[in-house]
């Protein structure tokens, strides 16, 4: 089983808002239009977006996403991180982008047969 | 899950206010969670509540969600006194939407939400009049031998 905390010590991201990182990684979807999350997204996958205003941290509980990862080097806004620490949500951070963000994580659940 | 009783809640939504966008639905669905209901039917509710939830924040002025859970089925209704939609048949296909470019750069607004709500709901009803505001019914069914 692959969590949260494998998937950062594994690809050193930075964790900028630590919630429950013992959740199960479950796969990964990647969308900048939340209304394609809610729609696509499954449970305990991780999120690749560059989005960073308050409603990713909704989107995340409803869809039960295991970490929210921002790329391009960009923070969650103030009212984002303030939300995902109430919520217990993971916002990760890289200043890698997208592209190259979803081939190391797709090398890594390839690597660890969740995929 | 044993609901004898019918477990009601309401929350004031407001145009713009996408702060707390999605209050309502998360808090819905940890009430269904501790009542015990199996989880895919908690998603999709979450997911159609939290939806129609958007839409009343990008186009309703001000309006309720109102929910009433019974033995049976999750109700929620959504009122709203936005605009009104002119063409219902035309809100319902995927990918038309009349969201402001603002809200489209939040990712919001692809047109994805009523099509969303009617694929994770059993009933869908839809009221509205142009100029008067929007009243949207969803029902879920909570067991799946539940009569109609």
């Amino acid at each position: 089983m692959l969590k949260v905390n494998n998937v950062v010590e594994k690809l050193g991201f930075e964790i900028k808002i630590k919630g429950d990182i013992e959740k199960e990684v479950t796969g990964c979807y990647i969308s900048d239009l939340l209304s394609d999350v809610m729609a696509k997204s499954k449970d305990g996958e991780l999120w690749i977006t560059l989005q960073t205003h308050p409603n990713i941290v909704a989107v995340a509980v409803v869809k039960g996403i295991s970490a929210i990862i921002i790329t391009n080097n960009r923070d969650p806004e103030p009212e984002t991180a303030k939300k995902a620490e109430t919520e217990n949500i993971t916002i990760l951070k890289t200043e890698r982008t997208t592209f190259e963000t979803a081939g190391m994580i797709y090398t890594l659940l390839k690597s660890e047969n969740i995929l | 899950m044993n609901v004898t009783d019918i477990i009601e809640g309401c929350y004031q939504l407001m145009e713009g206010d996408f702060t707390n966008a999605g209050v309502a639905s998360s808090e819905l669905k940890s009430i269904l969670t501790k009542l015990g209901v199996p989880l895919d039917i908690v998603r999709r509710t979450a997911i159609a509540a939290f939806e129609a939830e958007m839409n009343v924040i990008i186009h309703g002025v001000a309006g309720t969600m109102h929910y009433a859970i019974s033995e049976t089925e999750v109700r929620i209704t959504f009122t709203d006194m936005g605009p009104g939609i002119e063409n219902i048949e035309l809100a319902m296909k995927e990918g038309y939407s009349t969201a402001p470019d603002w809200v489209r750069e939040m990712g919001w607004g692809a047109g994805m939400g009523l099509p969303n709500i009617k694929k994770n709901t059993d009933e869908m009803k839809i009221d509205s009049a142009v100029g008067e505001g929007t009243t949207l019914e969803i029902t879920i069914k909570l067991r799946k031998d539940a009569p109609c």
